[in-house]
Parts: structure tokens; sequence; C-alpha cells
């Protein structure tokens, strides 16, 4: 392969000069961001400390957050109900490496928790404990971030052990 | 009934430093330097902006040839309404240029009045003050001097085709 | 699998025929609307018409682009409305739907699968269009000067005047032809139109092109569902079977093109068979007024061949899914008994870069002639 200098060289005005190797042309794009419908009604009832997810008809799992749809059976999850702020961690890692823009500390443990009666795990971070003790099938409860309740995720601070007996590995196996 | 619909702002963004290879590096230093090239292809026409590969034959392209600091508007349209990163922000048009020796024509800004373009108009190229490596170094296009009534040239020295 | 039935002799293709065609009303805004709650609706109508199921349908391929709404990966979330479990042979171009249906067709002609779902989605309300598409153009020479859509396509406008091909007048025709026709399509999003006089009164937008020059914006989904021989035939008793398709590409630089031809689509619409015989109606995925007139004379349409009687991509523009739409219309005439034999055309990229064209034809015997 050629090279950008080589083929200058034959140039007499631009013999000898210092290549350009790379440009930078940073892009910007502003859009309007909306959630729809379902995943609406889920941020909205966060502020009042609620948590809503929705139901298939026909295979009757529960998915939270909603996303007004069900994709195992591709139709509408329209059965609305709420659930409780307990849940069961189904599986969790250690973050050592501060992701640029994410205003948390490290290392924090990330986790899915599967919220009692919900059938797909909610993202959430687990604190107030030592994270050598976190473990698969560990009660946990929401706290909630009460200076910064609004229509976001960021309504919850974190989840945190319940101090409950460990749930039976049979009523999460199949939610992993 | 479901609650108003939520929305928020969502800023994406690009900014990815690309490598430029042999013939658009050499193209880019050239504006740098206030030289434009062309890549003459296996056929003997200009590409102008380059091509890396032959558009006939797909071989490697390497002869590179500078070109004119004139040329001429094979289309254009006229853009009131300048948009968000547009090379000017009061009222110019968009045209294409093919510059003194080139068989093909470049996009870009002309900085003239509404009245005075037309395809086949001669125009000259307009240098940013600060370059730095990139299509913009060409700020815009703008009429050539001496260029105004019709029946210019409109072939300079060296021009193919 | 009957991947070797129906060989059609002299080509070895399989007979392949759009069954079903569905699409939502397109709109300026769905803000509502997450993708999939766009998309979920126009996928059960689509499946509700041949009595198919997610998990009957063989293969399943989509066409959508994540820079419209700023969303990555969206195409993996509109899966939802699929219903992609067990998991599902499933495909995705970042291209229209016209190219994700060019794959599907491919797929049965390779006899993996006797039927195929094919559906796209745009939703250009949350950004802004014209300048999203920018970034699309050439990341060296191009896209640093931000040319938006109306603008090259305005270029091209000009080119074709300068030439003698056609003038301000002749486009406005075009615009309120399209948009009138599309008085009779109830998914449409411009229904009619102001007359000819009117319309040049209105300023420019990008000089010599106007408002009514240039798609609507909008928001919208289209599916369609392809199948193979004896599959086609239990499944609609008149399939629309697809007896060529094919998709070329030009040079991206605008300025190495003559941008009043275009050779991509005579060669694609050459290789699909489109000179054969005539048409009795033509859908043209042409955003911008001036392209009509440059397909025409690529397509060798006369005035005599009705061109989007749907009104096409100037009454509704859902990009990503307008390309898609036009084929699904020109089965829609097949389907209605209203057309025999119609072309169907999609094009992708600036100043019709990349140009598909597919042939579509019912059994023979059927009433012929668009209205």
């Amino acid at each position: 392969m050629t090279t950008a200098a080589e083929l200058l060289a034959g140039i007499p005005e631009l013999a000898g000069v210092e290549p350009v190797t790379r440009v930078t042309i940073p892009a910007r794009l502003e859009y309007t961001y909306s959630p729809g419908s379902a995943q609406t009604r889920f941020l909205t009832a966060l502020p009042d400390k609620r948590l809503l997810a929705e139901r298939c008809p026909r295979c009757t799992r529960v998915y939270v957050p909603p996303r007004g749809a069900c994709p195992t059976c591709g139709i509408a999850a329209t059965e609305q109900l709420e659930l409780p702020h307990t849940g069961t961690v189904t599986t969790f890692c250690i973050v050592n490496i501060a992701a640029k823009g994410l205003d948390v500390e490290v290392p924090y443990c990330y986790a899915y928790v599967l919220l009692d009666g919900a059938n797909v795990g909610l993202h959430a971070r687990i604190g107030d404990t030592p994270y050598a003790d976190v473990r698969i099938g560990q009660r946990v409860e929401a706290v909630w971030n009460e200076q910064r309740l609004g229509p976001s995720l960021a309504s919850i601070s974190h989840f945190r052990p319940t101090g409950e007996p460990d749930a039976d590995p049979e009523s999460y196996r199949r939610w992993m | 009934m479901p609650p108003e619909v939520l929305s928020a702002p969502l800023i994406v963004e690009f900014p990815f430093t690309r490598s430029t290879g042999p013939v658009l590096g050499a193209f880019l230093t050239g504006l740098r330097e206030r030289v434009v090239l062309g890549a003459r292809g296996s056929d003997g026409r200009v590409l102008c902006p380059p091509a890396e590969y032959d558009p006939v034959t797909a071989e490697e392209l390497t002869e590179l040839v500078p070109l004119g600091q004139l040329g001429t508007v094979t289309t254009w349209a006229w853009n009131e309404r300048p948009r968000p990163y547009q090379p000017l922000d009061t009222p110019f048009a968009w045209v294409l240029v093919r510059l003194d020796g080139a068989d093909t024509a470049l996009l870009h800004a002309l900085d003239a009045p509404r009245h005075a373009v037309r395809t086949g108009m001669r125009v000259a190229i307009r240098w940013a003050d600060e370059r730095s490596g990139a299509i913009t170094d060409i700020a815009c296009f703008e009429p050539a001097p001496n260029a105004g009534a019709p029946g210019d040239s409109h072939r300079a020295e060296g021009s193919a085709a | 699998m009957s991947g070797t039935d129906h060989l059609d002799a002299p080509t070895g293709l399989r007979d392949v025929a759009v069954v079903a065609f569905a699409q939502s009303s397109h709109t300026r805004r769905t803000d509502q609307l997450s993708e999939v709650e766009l998309l979920m609706p126009v996928l059960h109508d689509v499946l509700k018409q041949t009595g198919l199921t997610a998990n009957r349908i063989g293969f399943t391929c989509s066409g959508s682009s994540d820079y419209l709404a700023g969303r990555a990966f969206s195409f993996t979330m509109a899966l939802d409305g699929v219903g992609a479990w067990p998991p599902i042979s499933e495909s995705h171009v970042e291209m229209d739907g016209a190219w994700a249906l060019y794959e599907a067709w491919v797929k049965l002609q390779t006899g993996e699968a006797d039927t195929a779902l094919v559906y796209s989605y745009g939703k250009s309300s949350p950004g802004s269009v014209r300048d999203v598409l920018t970034r699309q153009l050439d990341p060296y020479t191009l896209a640093p000067l931000w040319p938006d859509s109306v603008a090259l396509a305005a270029l091209q406008a000009r080119a074709l005047i300068d030439a003698g091909h056609t003038d301000e007048r002749r486009l406005a025709e075009t615009a309120v032809r399209s948009r009138r026709a599309a008085t009779a399509n109830p998914h449409a999003q411009l229904r009619g139109s102001a007359d000819v006089e009117e319309l040049l009164r209105q300023p420019y937008e990008v000089e010599p092109l106007r408002r009514h020059d240039c798609p609507p914006i909008s928001d919208g989904a289209a599916a369609v569902i392809l199948a193979a021989g004896d599959s086609a035939r239990a499944l609609h008793v008149n399939p629309a079977w697809i007896r060529g398709i094919d998709h070329r590409i030009e040079a991206h630089q605008p300025g190495v093109r003559d941008l009043t031809e275009s050779p991509s689509t005579r060669l694609a619409a050459t290789a699909a068979g489109a000179f054969d015989a005539p048409f009795d109606a033509a859908e043209l995925h042409a955003p911008f007024t001036a392209q009509e007139i440059v397909l025409r004379r690529a397509l060798d349409l006369g005035d005599g061949v009705p061109v989007n009687p749907s009104g096409g991509p100037l009454a509704a523009n859902p990009v990503m899914a307008a390309g898609l739409i036009r084929i699904g219309e020109a089965a829609a005439l097949i389907h209605r008994g209203e057309a025999r034999r119609v072309l169907a055309h999609a094009t992708s990229g600036p100043c019709l870069q990349q140009n598909l064209v597919a042939v579509l034809e019912g059994a023979a015997g059927t009433e012929g002639g668009a209205r």
C-alpha cells in the first residue's frame, strides 16, 4: 500500500510536508426521545414509589419495565399490575471500571433483581452491604432516592438486603 | 387514559477519528496547503474529490494531479435558510463545481448573490483562514474575479474532456 | 421443506409471491408510540390476512435505521412485536425494507424457507430527518458540509431543468397528481392538494424545490408476507408473483454521476424483465418530484402508465418503509384485481444512488388495467 507521503512526494508544491493521516469531524444529532405509552406509564409512577408492570394475556409472563409487547408471544401485554418493592438477586457482578458519564463511584455491585411477581429481572445496584456477601438468591428491597424522585429509574437509589432467608432456587430458576 | 407521554432531549454525538488512507490523506494534506488534488483514473479522467480506487477497473489509484483554483458550476441550488453546521450562515448556493483540470465535480457552498448564480458560472476557491486538513479548509466558493459576464472561458489550461 | 418444488424451468427460480401487505396510517408524529407499539398492529394485520402465526413463518427479515430516532439497536426491541420465541430465523438490514424483502426473496430461492415475513418501520419525528440523512454521506468530503436531503435533491432537480427534461410547473403537476391520488388511500398522510397555480406561488424550500416537491415527514411501518409456490397459492387466491427483482448501485459522489439519468434503475429493470411487456401501473419510490422524472425516463414509462396510484412517497414517506410500501401497494393492486402487471421501485442513498426494481404479476386472465 502506498502512503500519503509517497503520493505527495511526486507533487512539487507538496513534497515533504507533514501528511494528514487522521481526521476528526465531530457530529452531533439532537432528538426528542419519547418512550411510548407503556414505558411512560412505568416512568410516571416512579415518583409515587410505585412499580408498574404488564402481564401477557397469553403466556401470563409479567414484564417490568413494561414495553407494551410480550417479546415471547409478539402480542400486546395489556394487563396492568403493580409489583412490590421486594425481590431476589438472580445474578450480579462487581464493577471496577468507571463508565464515562455515569455518576457512580466504583467499585459497585450491579445485579438483576427479580421483583416478586415478575418474570424478568430489573437492572439495579445492590448497596448497604459488603459486596462479598452479595449472592444469587439473596432477598432485597428497593431504597428510594428521596432527593431525586422523578419519572426516571434514578428514583430507585439501589436495593439492599432485607435479612430474610434466601429465596428457594425453584422460585427464580426459570427467570435467571 | 394513559398519562401524557413523556419526552426528553436526547443528544447523540459521533466523536470518531477516522484514518484517511493514502489518497484522501494526500487530498486533505493538499487542502491544508491550499492545493486541490485530483486522482487520475485508468481512462485518463481526473476525479475530484479523488477516488481511492478506479471506478472502472477497481485498481488502486496513485497518480494525483494538482488542479486549478477556479472551476465551473455544473448544477446549483439556492439555500435561502442555511441549517446548522452548513458552511455559511447567510443565504448561499449549494454547488457542484468542476475544478479546472478535473472531470468530475466537487460539492460545496457558493457565497454569491442569488441573481449571479447560474450553471456554467466561473467560481474560485475561498480558503479558510485556519486549515487543518479537512474539506472545510475550503471555506466556500465565490464568483471568480472578472468572470461576471456570460461567455467567460469555461475551460482553463489543463482541463480535460 | 419443499425447496425443490415449483421450479420455473427456464430460470431455475422458485415462484415467489407477495400474499399479504399491511401498513400503518402514516402521520407526522407518533410520540405516544414506541417503535414496537407502532409496528405491532401492522404485523398482526399482515399475519391475520394469511392466518399464519410468527412461529409458522420460515424466515423474518426487517429494515430500519437507528439514526432516524437515535436509538441504537432499535430493531432488536422491535422484534418484541414479532414474538421471537422459540428462536426464529431472522435477519435485519440497515436499509429500506425493500432490501429486506430482497433478502427474504433470496432466502426463499434457496429453498430453506417457504414463507417470509418482511417488515420495516421508521420514526422520523424524534429528530430532524433532513439533517440526520447527512450522516449517510461520505464522511471525508460530504458529511462535514451537512448537505441536507432537500439540498441534494434540489441539485438534481436543477440539473434536470437545465437539461430541459422538466420545469417547475411540471414538478408541481407531479405533486398535485400524487397527493390527489392519495385521497383514495386511507393510510396516506397528505391527501389532496391545492392546484398548480397556488403551489407555484409558494416560497422555495431549496430552490428550485418548493415544499410541495418534497415528501412529508412521516412516522410509519409496513409489512409484507412472501410465499413460494403452493404455499403462496394456499395463502391467497390471487398472489402477486415476483417475476423479476434486482437492485443496482452507482457511485456515491453526486459530482461523479449524471444526475439526470439513473443507469442503476435501468440495469435493475432490465435484469428484472421490466421491458418484456407493458405495465398496468407503477409504484415509484421518488420522494422528490424531480426524481419521478428521472425514473420515468430510466424505465421508459410514458404518460399512459399510471404512476403511484397510492399517492406514492409524496403523500407519505416513512423513511426505511417507503420503498417496501411501493412493493406492497403494487401487490395490493394485483390482489384487488385492479392490475395484472405492476412495476415496483425502491431507492436508497442520495439522489437515487441505489435502486431496486421488482416486476409483479397476477395470474394470467386476471382483469388488467389500473383505475
